[in-house]
């Protein structure tokens, strides 16, 4: 290797460091800020700091009364699980239906299927608030689980689609022979070797379901059935700029289940994203 | 012969029960999503196209006006402002951020060390970056006292409120936007990969510059990726909403600077209750992405290419 490849190789190499750190500066200094006494916050753009305190995170989780950010992260969880559980179960059935079974309309429902996953979801947003008003399900969690139950994610379906279209029908025809009906064929072969898909579909939902600021503002407006993101946007709403260290507090809170999901999946969400162009 | 028939009758009938057997388990298995399909997405759609034309407040039953919301809307200083800023932003972020993404993606297609660690690193912006907090630390970033004037402040620079300031307060979400570049990203170094090595080889041979390299062999062979990148973007820009409504604290300000066509809809359906005509602002909104998606499809003969000659 000649002398100037190599100096390109360790420019490339510092040009990538530098502008990496600089994009996740902000993220780091956020992280830093939620330690520091609310005075030293803005006295310096460093992360470093003579003091450090945990002020911050008392104060921001007991910030409303009567109720504790410790609850926020209860209806955010309840809510994420049932969907992932909700979009595992009920996509995977429909996606073994379109990509096993022989029916009846099955080229209309999956054309219908297909289109809805570029559906703005505005076009439907009103007559369903209007369902789910009229139901009394406002400020329940059931408007945020109730349609994952009902696979109306058609993204994921799509995805488990292609995955179980990959699964050699062999297989399904052995364990014909071995007396296993379609039911069990679903249970017993293409589960267990979609586990790869299932888990791509259980991290995005999570991840979705949580950022799900719009969904949730809708349909969640009293304190107690705050959602995590809702609890932080009281912050913006009732103390303004007297309380940063606390609102960082939070927010850096927020933001660690979601990082922990990635950090334990990170091989198959960048898997995920890679081979079929999910995004995060 | 008798006795074949016989044969073949209880056979048929036993195939065609089979049949049956299938249908039925296809359409339990079916069953959820029908129900979601037809209760929440499709009955859904054709109620609010009939909204659209009606006066609607959720309590009362709705009034029909005709194309009332749509004239309305051409004539609303604030349905303008908000359709503004979203063409806006879509046209300066997705490019933007494409731009970034596919140029950090081709530094980093190549054989070095820590490029799992690099991954990461570009990954974590798209995946923190649709949270309320880090829409919240970008409001705190560009405030007076915020992080970037402090820097600028090194330098000499005197910044402003740039999140009051009507000029710059849809720059910061474009600016937050683009930051997320990290996942379109990973999509271009997966194309990247795909490209025979053989063609740069030949390239390398036929003695083309690296700037050659990139327009005459790289480009071409990305652009399916391109494609696919422009689509989802695109579909994703139009409906920002988060960011907005926390920098702006859910008005759109400042004087409807960052008003996005979401964030108006909201408004004007979940704060004033005119629910018609925010039906009416969704179909606009559909049909104008789906006039911009199929300029995109159509368009692609011209530019994208495929290896196969692009036959399905």
């Amino acid at each position: 290797m000649n002398q100037s490849t190599k100096t390109s190789k360790v420019l490339t190499h510092v040009f990538i460091i530098v502008f990496g750190l600089l994009m996740l500066y902000p993220v780091v200094w956020m992280v830093a800020s939620s330690f520091k006494p609310e005075t030293l916050i803005f006295s310096s753009p460093s992360i470093f700091s003579k003091e450090w305190t945990l002020d911050n995170y008392m104060n921001g989780w007991n910030v409303v009364r009567n109720v504790t950010f410790g609850q926020f992260f209860q209806n955010s969880f309840l809510i994420s699980m049932i969907a992932v559980l909700a979009n595992l179960i009920t996509c995977s059935m429909a996606a073994y239906a379109f990509a096993r079974l022989k029916f009846p309309l099955k080229k209309l429902w999956f054309a219908c299927m297909l289109m809805t996953i570029m559906l703005p979801a505005h076009a439907t947003l009103i007559p369903q608030y209007t369902i789910f008003h009229n139901l009394g399900w406002v400020n329940t969690i059931l408007p945020l689980t109730v349609p994952k139950l009902l696979a109306t994610d058609a993204f994921f379906i799509f995805l488990m689609v292609q995955f179980f279209r990959g699964i050699p029908r062999e297989l399904d025809e052995s364990a014909i022979m071995d007396g296993c009906g379609i039911y069990q064929i679903y249970t017993r072969i293409i589960m267990p070797l979609a586990v790869p898909v299932l888990i791509t579909t259980a991290i995005f939902t999570f991840i979705w379901t949580w950022d799900d600021f719009f969904s949730q503002i809708l349909y969640l407006n009293t304190v107690d059935t705050f959602t995590v993101p809702l609890g932080l946007r009281l912050f913006l709403d009732s103390q303004g700029e007297s309380s940063w260290g606390s609102v960082f507090a939070m927010s850096v809170l927020s933001l660690i289940p979601i990082t922990t999901v990635f950090f334990i999946f990170q091989r198959y969400i960048v898997e995920g994203i890679a081979t079929t162009g999910i995004k995060g | 012969m008798k006795s074949t028939e016989a044969l073949e009758t209880p056979m048929i009938k036993k195939k065609s029960k089979e049949k049956r057997k299938q249908y039925i388990a296809a359409y339990v298995f079916l069953l959820p999503w029908l129900i979601g399909f037809l209760g929440l997405i499709l009955g859904p759609m054709i109620s609010s196209l009939y909204l659209s034309f009606t006066r609607f407040d959720l309590l009362n039953t709705p009034e029909w006006i005709g194309l009332a919301n749509f004239q309305a809307m051409f004539q609303d200083e604030r349905w303008i402002a908000s359709a503004k800023v979203t063409l806006t932003f879509v046209f300066i972020a997705v490019p933007t951020q494409l731009i970034a993404a596919l140029l950090v993606a081709v530094l980093l297609n190549k054989k070095m060390a820590g490029i799992g660690f690099y991954r990461t690193t570009y990954y974590l912006p798209s995946l923190l970056g649709g949270s309320v907090a880090i829409a919240i630390l970008w409001k705190n970033l560009f405030e007076i006292d915020g992080l970037v004037n402090q820097v600028l402040s090194y330098f000499n620079i005197q910044g402003q409120g740039w999140i009051s300031h009507p000029d710059y307060a849809l720059g910061t979400i474009i600016i937050l936007a683009t930051w997320q570049f990290g996942a379109s990203m990973v999509i271009f170094l997966a194309g990247l990969k795909q490209i025979p090595k053989e063609l740069y080889e030949a390239a390398a041979v036929d003695g083309g510059t690296k700037r050659q390299v990139f327009f005459r062999v790289t480009l071409p062979l990305l652009s399916p990726v391109i494609f696919f990148n422009l689509v989802i973007e695109l579909i994703k820009s139009i409906q920002v909403f988060t960011s907005a409504f926390i920098i702006s604290e859910g008005t759109g300000g400042p004087i409807n600077s960052t008003l996005f066509y979401t964030l108006y809809l909201y408004q004007k359906g979940f704060t004033q209750f005119e629910m018609g005509y925010a039906s009416a602002m969704a179909w606009v909104l559909v049909f104008v992405l789906g006039v911009m998606t199929l300029i995109i499809f159509f368009s692609s003969k011209y530019w994208v290419h495929y290896e196969d000659g692009g036959k399905l």
